[in-house]
C-alpha cells in the first residue's frame, strides 16, 4: 500500500514565525521554506513495530516502589490517517508533568514539588485498530516566562513517527475546557480554530472506570493517505 | 476493557491532521533520557559494527539567529544504506534513523556509514544525504534540511540541491574535516541561514 502526502494538510500547522511565543522569534527561519518532492527519502521512516516496549512503559503509575499524587486519569484513543484509517504497530511516546506541574527535567526551575514516584515518561505502541492506551497522572499547569504571569494549560507531550519522515509529529494534547487556552501563545499558535480544537482531549464516560480513573479520548491524524483513490465514499 | 467509541469522523472540517507543537525544553528524560537512565529508542549510533560501508561520523552544532547555540534541540536522522536502501528489515546492525540530543553548546553528532545514491524523482539519482529534522524548544513545528557531503559528484546532478538557490546551496554541504569525520552546522535564521524544506 502506498500513501500520499497532501501539502494542503499543512495547513494545520502553525508557523513558526508565531512572535507572541518569545522563544521563537530568534529560532523561526526568516526564508522562506523550500519545498521538496517526496522522494524515497520522504515517503520511507524508522518503524518501530517491535521495539522493546514494556507493558509497564505504558501506566505511568506503576514505575516506582509507591502511588504518584495526582488524579489518576486514562488517555486513550487511535492514530489514524487523513482517510480515517488506523495506523497500527505505530510508536507513541509520551512525557509531561506531575500532578504539580514539575518535570522532571534538571533545567525545570519550578518552584513545585517533584514526586518520587512519578517521572512521566511513557511509550506505548498502537494495536491492529491503531488505538493506544496510557495510565498516568493529570499534569498540572506551570508557569513559565513567555510574558508576564504566563502559564501553560495542562497538557502532555506527544511523539509519534507514523509510516515515514513525512508523518512524523510531535504534538500536546490538552485537557477540555482549559481556562488558561486563550492565554497560551503554543496553543493559539494553531490559527484554524478546527485544528486547535484537534488537539483538545475529549472526556468519555466509557473509557472512565468507575471507583478509579477519569478518562480521555485523543485520537492524533497523521499525514498520509490512500494513494488509490477510493471508489466509495466511506460510510461509516 | 471495552470501551465504546465513535466511528471516526473522516469527512468535514473536525476531520484533519493533528497539528505539530514545539517539542519544549523538557523533553530529554523521554526522548534522549542517557543521563536519567531511561532506556533510549534510538542514540547516535546508526551503523553497529559490521555494517558495510563507508564509516563515517558526522559533527555539526545548531545555533539561532544571534548565533547562540541552542542547547535544547533534538535532532533526528534518517538515512539509505552504501547501497542507497532504506531499511525495513534485515540489514543487521543498521537501521538508518538516528537521534541526538543537543549539547549545552549546542552540539550534535551521528556515528554512520555513508549512504550510497538513491532513486530520485523521474527516474533519476539522488546524491547521498542523510534526511534531517530539527526540534527545539521556539520551533512549533519541526525543522526539515538535508545533509549532502562535500566533493561527492553526484551533488551536481542532484535534483533536491537543484532547486535551492545556487548561493544557498553549500549550507546543505557537509564539510571533510579530518579523516571520515564531516561538520554541518545547521543556523535556523539569518546570516547563512540553513535551507529548510517544506515537505
Ligand atoms: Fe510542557
Amino acid at each position: 500500500m502506498s500513501l500520499i502526502y497532501p501539502r494542503d494538510s499543512l495547513k494545520a500547522h502553525p508557523l513558526n514565525a508565531s512572535p507572541a511565543y518569545g522563544s521563537t522569534q530568534k529560532r523561526a527561519p526568516s526564508k522562506p521554506l523550500i519545498l521538496l518532492p517526496h522522494t524515497l527519502s520522504e515517503t520511507t521512516g524508522p518503524v518501530f513495530g517491535h521495539v522493546g516496549v514494556a507493558a509497564g512503559d505504558s501506566d505511568l503509575t506503576r514505575q516506582h516502589d509507591g502511588e504518584p499524587l495526582g488524579e489518576r486519569i486514562i488517555v486513550s484513543g487511535r492514530v489514524l490517517d487523513e482517510d480515517g484509517r488506523p495506523v497500527p504497530h505505530t510508536l507513541v511516546e509520551i512525557w509531561q508533568a506531575n500532578a504539580g506541574g514539575r518535570y522532571v527535567h534538571v533545567r525545570d526551575q519550578h518552584p513545585a514539588p517533584l514526586d518520587p514516584n512519578f517521572t512521566g515518561a511513557g511509550r506505548a505502541l498502537t494495536d491492529a485498530e491503531g488505538r493506544y492506551r496510557f495510565v498516568t497522572i493529570k499534569p498540572g499547569a506551570y508557569p513559565w516566562r513567555n510574558h508576564h504571569n504566563a502559564w501553560r494549560p495542562a497538557h502532555i507531550h506527544f511523539s509519534l513517527f507514523g509510516p515515514s519522515f513525512l508523518s512524523r509529529v510531535i504534538t500536546q494534547m490538552y485537557f477540555p475546557g482549559d481556562p488558561l487556552f486563550k492565554y497560551d501563545p503554543i496553543f493559539q499558535s494553531v490559527t484554524d480554530e478546527n485544528a486547535r480544537e484537534r488537539l483538545v482531549s475529549r472526556f468519555d464516560l466509557g473509557t472512565t472506570e468507575p471507583e478509579w480513573a477519569l478518562g480521555y479520548q485523543f485520537d492524533i491524524v497523521l499525514r498520509g493517505r490512500n494513494a488509490t483513490p477510493l471508489e466509495e465514499p466511506h460510510d461509516h | 476493557m471495552i470501551t465504546e467509541t465513535q466511528a471516526p469522523q473522516v469527512t468535514g472540517p473536525d476531520f484533519g491532521i493533528t497539528p505539530s507543537q514545539t517539542i519544549g525544553p523538557f523533553f530529554a528524560y523521554a526522548l534522549t533520557p542517557r543521563a536519567y537512565g531511561g532506556p533510549e529508542l534510538a542514540t547516535e549510533q546508526v551503523a553497529g559494527d559490521g555494517v558495510e560501508g563507508e564509516r563515517i561520523r558526522i559533527e555539526g552544532h545548531v545555533y539561532d539567529g544571534d548565533g547562540v547555540a541552542v542547547s535544547d534541540a533534538m535532532i533526528e536522522i534518517w538515512q539509505a544504506d552504501a547501497q542507497g536502501r532504506f531499511n525495513t528489515s534485515g540489514n543487521a546492525g543498521f537501521s538508518g534513523f538516528g537521534r541526538a540530543e543537543a549539547t549545552a553548546e549546542g552540539a550534535f553528532y551521528f556515528e554512520t556509514i555513508r549512504p550510497g545514491a538513491l532513486p530520485g524523482p523521474g527516474g533519476g539519482l539522488q546524491a547521498p544525504h542523510l534526511s534531517v529534522s530539527v526540534f527545539a524548544r521556539g520551533l512549533l513545528v519541526q525543522l526539515a534540511t538535508r545533509i549532502y557531503f562535500e566533493g561527492d559528484p553526484g551533488n551536481a546532478d542532484d535534483p533536491v540541491l537543484a532547486l535551492v538557490p545556487a548561493e544557498r546551496r553549500d549550507t546543505l554541504i557537509a564539510k571533510r574535516d579530518g579523516a571520515g569525520i564531516f561538520r554541518f552546522v545547521i543556523r535556523l535564521q539569518g546570516e547563512g541561514e540553513t535551507v529548510f524544506f517544506a515537505a
